[in-house]
């Protein structure tokens, strides 16, 4: 047996692998990973236990997965899959059909909150407790080297009891925590699986050479019983998990039960929980010894539950038990765990079963929902609590509930690091290389050294600029610590610019090391630091370390991967390992990895370990603070209250400290809050030459981030401008003015799309554009200055703005600064939405990018006009979005169609003109809905002057709540955004049947191509010969023409758009998409990092699509009716690019031919084919004339 | 009569061999090459750009924004199998190897001494007969001196001939001081052969949208001018092999080349053109010269014309210049006249 260094994901994935047949699988967060690793072993053709390769195949949804196993299943096959959260609840209906046919199967799951007032990523037991009346038995793994052995137990038992399995552990904790672990070999596999309990079940699967008929329609007469007939079963199950159990532990030595008791064997308070919060428990039990007569009882078989196991488990002495539960149960007596625990002692009780005579007090409460942290603090309050004479009968834990009382107050400074362990936390920048060192470090020491190792990150909300937290432990022992370090004996900042918003030396140790990057001499550096991080410096004694780890890389040759120096800087000064030592297994490691990419690049990182060596220094450190720049606040002042309050305790990385009473009761949030937060992100930034500028304000309709616009305004309202804020005479038709171009340099990512786009280049200097990319550092004052002055210049009247992309880009975009990742190709769509229908939009917005960047807390990308309009967006769930949207077309029609009903009911009180203006204004146009929003003002102020006169009655009645619904007058404009996971895969049928209804809505489709918020995984808009996660070697099939499916139902308006190769047909197509009263399905081409190459080109990707006939250009509008006029018009030229082009260009298909140039020269060719095939098709449609 | 020729230390049935160039991408066309006669294979060029893009390219591209966020800790699969554009070069080698009965010679192309040359040992595990190393510098740096260029080259040279047993040849470009003085110090740092000139890919400037854009332009046969007289000229200090690449696309421009002192005649454009059945064209149009003209090997050929023996070796030197420019007459002696001195 062998220790490895893994994770639980693949910890688990492991043993599913070896033990399937069919593996069926779909991507969601947390449990992704381990269908990401099915895949691969597939793609390498690894064998399973019985020397076959396993298939893996991704389903629509996980609804589609969970029936392709029971399929599988039925089939004689052994299969198994893996979810999480909502996916798990798609199963539901599939377990109960499963478990009720006693068919054996484990399904793997990462547990994770079920979202509820928003969604959560993250970990709880939500979505397990929401299956646990399927029939399913349940199994709960509480550490990596669990989630690996116990998957291996549940498999076994399955296949005796004939009970299927849910095997499950803590999403992230557990599934995302690399530990080092002992594997199971193929032995014990072997072992574990009774070949005869394999065959039966093989043998019970459908066949017409012994037909039988499985899924039957039951009677009254008969359900019920058969339903009974399971029973024995269930109550063999814990007695065959038990022999499973301990068949392991006679091959591996590692002994569990259906309940583990760890603790004083005369214990008198005993806590009860499941999951990785039972080390926690179990650390502290130890560390206060056995004196404090404390024990914790961990679930196991949490389902078929074992009474006189969980009864014999408990200590004889225990007077009060604290059943903690990782859910809520809202309205119930108590949460599950906390009632199965109330229910099993008193009927143990009752029935003289217990080992004590009295009842024991129980009390309940909840944790940890959606990973929120679970630390020993917290373990020792729940005992504390058991001790007090009346403990609070539910409680929570870990949160402060200031509303309704139920949290229990916690020792902020009692903490259990193990003397003589190193922990070690390092703040980096997302894709900085700081988490993929770390995981080598981890391996290293885990793996070629007796020390026990552990790492756990913690990511942030962002898909740009992002931070990373990583936390490392590694000792002498076993460590088993499931939470975040509280205090750290090494603190690495990777990124200087976190010691303005964060406050990275919280948990230093004092006297332990911190490590800066700092673009600062080792001489320099103290004197730039603000005030407060001296000042924690010096309080915490600690030993403080500076590197230029950027310029160690580049002159290194290895351009901005600091990944290699600052390990280096790590194993040099953390004492983890005696330094000679730790640089030879750096250097080992290094050629290791990089033994496929060559000689040289092995040398280049191993000088860039000699130069970080040479270049790292420690820093004298004064007596006291010298500094006198203070660090800013995380929101300026003039913030609103909620944002100081809430969203920049948030920012500031403190969120966990607000209470209960800081928040909205039902997840409403305010919009518009993402411009408090100041990001800072982009080096360079672009700077606007006014005297080459053509004024085609191209610039500002590709940002993604809304960080570069433009206004026309009087030219007096220059007065009081700031001394560098430029200004030109506006050239357009329908305005005239000053005019100004104008960055958000603290918003900017820098992603250079701008730059890529301005076609205004200097005559004698062409490398010079009208933008130009500059550092910004320099310009950030000067800058955040004009954008606040260009900020409170009125903006346009809409009602004279025309329909061209030069004019649009004058709105006022009310979608900005959001978190999606720099040089984003979805978001220049929403934000032109929102510019042209903003101020009248409701948003349903399918799971995905779209939903995690337009609302992800801490801030709020969509925002309000002056006038206070804006979009109000939801998010509903992944697969219902169109049906979603549906729903709230649906409402809004009815309120308008009551508001209508009351204006004529009224109609004698209100003078004749208004009521007809108000039912036969044509809201086609901006001036329309203008003059709609005038008419319905002009009713406000009639109707409180009925009201004035009237206060009861019909009349009165109908005046008030015409009152209230008096907007829906002006026309509401209804968006369905999602990406191509949703549109083409999960939410397929609800969209085809959204767009069948012929619903006044408006889908827009931000097509990746690919599962970009998962990680890549195919989807059927993923191109041929792509290579995705779930299609590693390329996809072979093609990419499904979700276009003509929609045109096939001729009264769906339906358009292909590129802004980056047509911005005006893009335009014209979301203007007509909008205007048209039926569904609308616009498809818009979304460059994106999951394609693999640098964003600042997308612009130039988007125009080869296009051009190589990869991506067609078409709208097919309804209303094109009339004799002679074809439905379809092609907006793209004839192809005249080689699609090979573009695809040489994107990792996505050269990981394809990297693996195969032979295969991927075929896929070329078809890919070529299908071009011109499909374009043959629509040509022939364009010709279709009515 | 007598075609064999010796190139770079090889027996060559005759001197025409397709030169570097993407023709020999494809196994196909390199089979259709050795039936159309080919006598030996010129690797298509192995990119320092490449070896060095697929180091970090793709791959850095593909984690580029992994391990950034909780649900995408990567964005890519990554199989555990493949093979990098350097690698899938050796393979396609090999390929060659196994399946052609002739010599095959690797290409390398770049300029700085860095450790994308480990590949020349590679090429030759992978069977290669002898490699040709396209050294191709545009110099654009004021502070890089003649000297400086040539030193460059030599010192990959030197690396190269440390690492590698088969011969070398060095595929220059004609834009050296003296290229008689270059071309007997890197004999003298053990190159078998010289091949005349690399073709730079000139790129042109788009004058709409003030791009500058790549363009491959094929050679023609005014292309062999510059090649003959340097392969005349160097034909007497160099004493390893000479290839002359570029311009030849008729029997009577190999003829030409041969006279002038060329072992070897590598064709690209041409076969770009006509398809890899021109060589054949080529061959028998040469052959059936050299026999009307009555010669009976290649030997009594070559070097016929070059500087040492023609017979007006000023042909090939300055007064070539001034021949010229005697004989040349303006079409309309008033263009002349009205010419102003242009600004600066």
């Amino acid at each position: 047996m062998a220790s490895v260094t893994l994770d639980g994901n693949e910890a688990c994935a492991t043993v599913a692998y070896q033990l399937s047949d069919v593996i069926a699988i779909y991507p969601i967060t947390p449990s992704s990973g381990m269908a990401e690793l099915a895949d691969a072993w597939a793609a390498a053709l690894r064998p399973n236990a019985w020397g076959m390769v396993p298939t893996v195949v991704e389903m629509q949804s996980e609804g589609g997965a969970a029936g392709a196993v029971h399929g599988a299943l039925q089939g004689g096959g052994l299969a198994t899959t893996f979810t999480a959260s909502q996916g798990l609840l798609l199963m539901i209906p599939n377990m109960f059909k499963i478990a009720g046919e006693l068919t054996p199967t484990v399904f793997h799951v990462s547990a994770r909150a079920v979202a509820t007032h928003a969604l959560s990523i993250f970990g709880d037991h939500s979505d397990v407790m929401a299956v646990r009346s399927t029939g399913f038995a349940m199994l709960s793994s509480s550490s990596v080297q669990e989630a690996q052995d116990l998957a291996l137990i549940a498999h076994a038992a399955t296949l005796e009891s004939r009970v299927p399995f849910l095997h499950f552990f803590d999403g992230f904790r557990t599934s995302h925590e690399i530990a080092k672990i002992e594997t199971v070999d193929d032995a014990v596999v072997r072992g574990m699986m009774d070949a005869p309990f394999v065959d039966a079940h093989r043998a019970r699967g459908l066949t017409p050479d012994r037909p039988v008929v499985r899924g039957t329609a039951q009677n009254p007469d008969v359900f019920f019983q058969n339903r009974e007939a399971v029973n024995t079963h269930y109550a063999s199950t814990p007695a065959l998990v038990k022999k499973a159990m301990s068949r392991f532990a006679s091959l591996t030595g590692r002994s569990y039960g259906l309940f583990r008791y760890h603790g004083a064997a005369d214990a008198e308070r005993v806590v009860v929980i499941m999951g990785s919060g039972a080390e926690t428990l179990e650390a502290v039990v130890d560390a206060l010894g056995p004196g404090a007569r404390i024990g914790v009882l961990t679930v196991k078989l949490y389902r078929p539950f074992s009474i006189p196991d969980f009864v014999a488990a408990l200590p004889s002495t225990v007077q009060a038990i604290a059943v903690l539960d990782r859910t809520k149960e809202p309205g119930a007596v108590g949460e599950p765990l906390y009632q199965d625990v109330a229910t099993a002692l008193t009927e143990a009780v009752s029935d003289g079963a217990a080992p004590f005579g009295r009842m024991p007090r129980i009390i309940g409460g909840r944790y940890g929902l959606g990973s929120k942290e679970f630390s020993p603090a917290m373990a020792k309050a729940v005992f504390d609590e058991l001790a007090k004479p009346s403990p609070k009968r539910h409680f929570t834990v870990g949160i402060v509930d200031d509303v309704t009382g139920t949290s229990l107050s916690v020792d902020e400074h009692f903490e259990i690091e193990p003397a003589g362990s190193v922990r070690a936390m390092f703040y980096g920048l997302g894709a900085d290389g700081t988490v993929g060192a770390n995981k080598n470090s981890i391996k290293i020491i885990g793996e070629e050294t007796t020390n026990g190792a552990q790492a756990y990150f913690v990511y942030d909300s962002k898909k740009s600029g992002a931070i990373t937290i990583s936390h490392l432990r590694f000792g002498p022992a076993p460590i088993r610590a499931p939470y975040l370090i509280s205090r750290a004996s090494f603190v690495g900042c990777h990124q200087y610019s976190f010691l303005e918003r964060y406050d990275v030396l919280a948990q230093a140790e004092t006297g332990g090391v911190f490590l800066l990057n700092a673009p600062y001499a080792s001489d320099q550096v103290w004197d730039e630091l603000p005030f407060e991080v001296q000042d924690r410096i010096i309080e915490k004694k600690l030993r403080f370390y500076v590197i230029d780890a950027y310029a160690v890389a580049k002159a290194a040759g290895m351009g901005n991967r600091i990944n290699t120096i600052m390990q280096t800087c790590f194993f040099a000064i953390s004492g983890v390992l005696p330094r000679e030592e730790a640089i030879d297994r750096i250097k080992h490691t290094i050629e290791k990895t990089y033994a496929k990419r060559g000689a040289a690049v092995i040398q280049q990182n191993f000088e860039a370990v000699d130069a970080t060596l040479a270049h790292l220094h420690q820093v004298a450190v004064p007596g006291s603070p010298t500094a006198s720049r203070r660090l800013p606040p995380p929101v300026p002042d003039a913030a609103p209250d909620f944002v100081k309050r809430v969203t920049g305790v948030m920012l500031a990385n403190q969120g966990d400290r607000l209470p209960v009473s800081a928040f909205p009761i039902d997840g409403t949030w305010p919009t518009g809050t993402a411009k408090w937060e100041k990001r800072n992100i982009a080096s360079e930034i672009p700077v606007w030459d006014e005297a080459l500028c053509i004024q085609c304000n191209k610039c500002a309709l590709v940002c993604p981030h809304a960080a570069i616009r433009v206004k026309v305004y009087e030219p007096d309202r220059l007065h009081g401008a700031p001394e560098t804020f430029k200004s030109v005479r506006y050239k357009g038709p329908d305005l005239s003015g000053s005019y100004t171009v104008q960055v958000a340099p603290e918003d900017c990512t820098g992603c250079n799309l701008c730059v890529a786009m301005c076609p205004a280049k200097d005559k004698s200097n062409p490398r010079h554009k009208a933008l130009d990319m500059m550092p910004q550092p320099p310009l950030r004052d000067a800058e955040r200055a004009n954008y606040e002055f260009f900020l409170d210049l009125p903006e346009v009247d809409r009602a004279l703005v025309g329909h061209d992309v030069k004019s649009t880009q004058l709105l006022e975009p009310l979608f900005e600064y959001s978190g999606a990742c720099a040089g984003c190709g979805e978001t220049p769509y929403i934000k032109l939405v929102t510019q042209l229908f903003g101020d009248r939009a409701v948003i349903a917005n399918a799971t995905g990018c779209s939903s995690i960047y337009g609302g992800n807390l801490p801030t709020t990308p969509y925002t309000t006009n002056k006038q206070g309009r804006g979009p109000a967006w939801a998010n509903s769930l992944f697969e219902d979005n169109a049906e979603f949207g549906f729903g709230l077309r649906l409402a809004v029609d009815q309120h308008e169609r009551r508001a209508l009903a009351r204006l004529r009911a009224l109609a004698p009180l209100l003078p004749a003109p208004l009521v007809e203006n108000l039912t036969s204004i044509d809201q086609g146009t901006e001036q329309g809905i203008q003059a709609q929003r005038e008419a319905v003002e002009a009713l406000r102020g009639w109707l409180s002057e009925i009201l004035t006169k009237e206060s009861v009655g019909v009349r009165a009645d109908a005046a008030r709540e015409l009152a209230t619904i008096a907007d829906y007058l002006v026309k509401k404009s209804v968006w369905i955004f999602g990406g191509d996971g949703w549109a083409y895969d999960i939410g397929y049928g609800g969209l085809d049947h959204v767009l069948a209804s012929g619903a006044n809505v408006n889908v827009l489709v931000l097509d990746t191509e690919v599962y970009s918020n998962t990680g890549g995984q195919q989807s059927k808009a993923t191109p041929m010969a792509a290579a995705a996660k779930f299609a590693s070697a390329g996809k072979t099939g093609a990419k499904k023409d979700l276009g003509l499916m929609a045109m096939a139902y001729g009264h769906v308006y339906v358009a292909q758009v590129a802004f980056g190769a047509k911005d005006s047909q893009t335009l014209k197509a979301l203007i007509e998409a909008e205007s048209y009263p039926g569904p609308s399905l616009v498809i818009a081409y979304s460059h994106c990092i999951a394609h693999g190459y640098d964003m600042g080109h997308g612009i130039e990707h988007q125009k080869l699509a296009v051009d190589s006939g990869y991506w067609p250009l078409y709208r097919y509008d309804p209303r094109r009716a009339g004799p002679g006029e074809a439905k379809l018009t092609i907006d793209s030229a004839s192809p005249k690019a080689d699609v090979k082009t573009l695809m040489a260009n994107e990792a996505r298909f050269q990981i394809t031919e990297q693996q195969d140039p032979d295969r991927y020269r075929g896929l070329v060719a078809r890919v070529k084919q299908q071009i011109d095939g499909r374009l043959k098709l629509y040509e022939e449609l364009a010709r279709v004339q009515n | 009569m007598d075609l064999t020729t010796k190139y770079l230390g090889l027996s060559l049935a005759h001197p025409f061999m397709p030169g570097a160039s993407p023709l020999v991408d494809d196994l196909d066309v390199v089979l259709q090459l050795e039936d159309a006669g080919a006598s030996a294979i010129v690797m298509h060029s192995l990119f320092e750009e490449q070896i060095i893009r697929q180091r970090y390219g793709f791959a850095s591209l593909a984690q580029a924004h992994g391990e950034a966020h909780a649900e995408a800790l990567s964005y890519f699969p990554t199989p555990e199998e493949f093979a990098l554009g350097p690698d899938r070069y050796l393979e396609r080698l090999r390929r060659i190897k196994n399946r052609v009965d002739l010599p095959v010679i690797g290409s390398l192309n770049g300029t700085t001494s860095e450790g994308w040359l480990e590949y020349a040992r590679l090429i030759e595990q992978a069977g290669a007969d002898a490699l040709e190393l396209n050294f191709y510098h545009v110099a654009t740096d004021p502070l890089e001196d003649g000297a400086a260029v040539e030193r460059h080259l030599f010192d990959i040279v030197a690396v190269l001939r440390e690492s590698i047993g088969i011969p070398l040849a060095v595929k220059l470009s004609p834009f050296y001081s003296s290229l008689p003085n270059l071309v007997t110090r890197l004999a003298a740092l053990g190159a078998s052969g010289i091949v005349l000139f690399n073709r730079f890919y000139q790129a042109d400037i788009n004058p709409e949208e003030l791009e500058v854009e790549p363009r491959l332009r094929l050679s023609d046969s005014s292309d062999l001018l510059l090649r003959l007289r340097w392969l005349a000229i160097l034909a007497g200090p160099f004493h390893g092999s000479m290839a002359v690449s570029g311009g030849v696309h008729e029997p009577i421009d190999a003829v030409k080349a041969i006279m002038a002192g060329a072992d070897a005649v590598q064709i690209v454009s041409a076969l770009l053109r006509n398809g890899p059945k021109h060589l054949t064209h080529i061959r028998r149009g040469f052959e059936q010269w050299a026999e009307e003209h009555d010669y009976t090997s290649i030997d009594q050929m070559r070097d016929s014309m070059s500087l040492e023996r023609c017979p007006d070796p000023h042909a090939f030197e300055r007064g070539n210049y001034l021949r010229i420019l005697q004989s040349w007459q303006p079409p309309d002696p008033s263009l002349v006249r009205d010419a102003k001195p242009r600004r600066r």
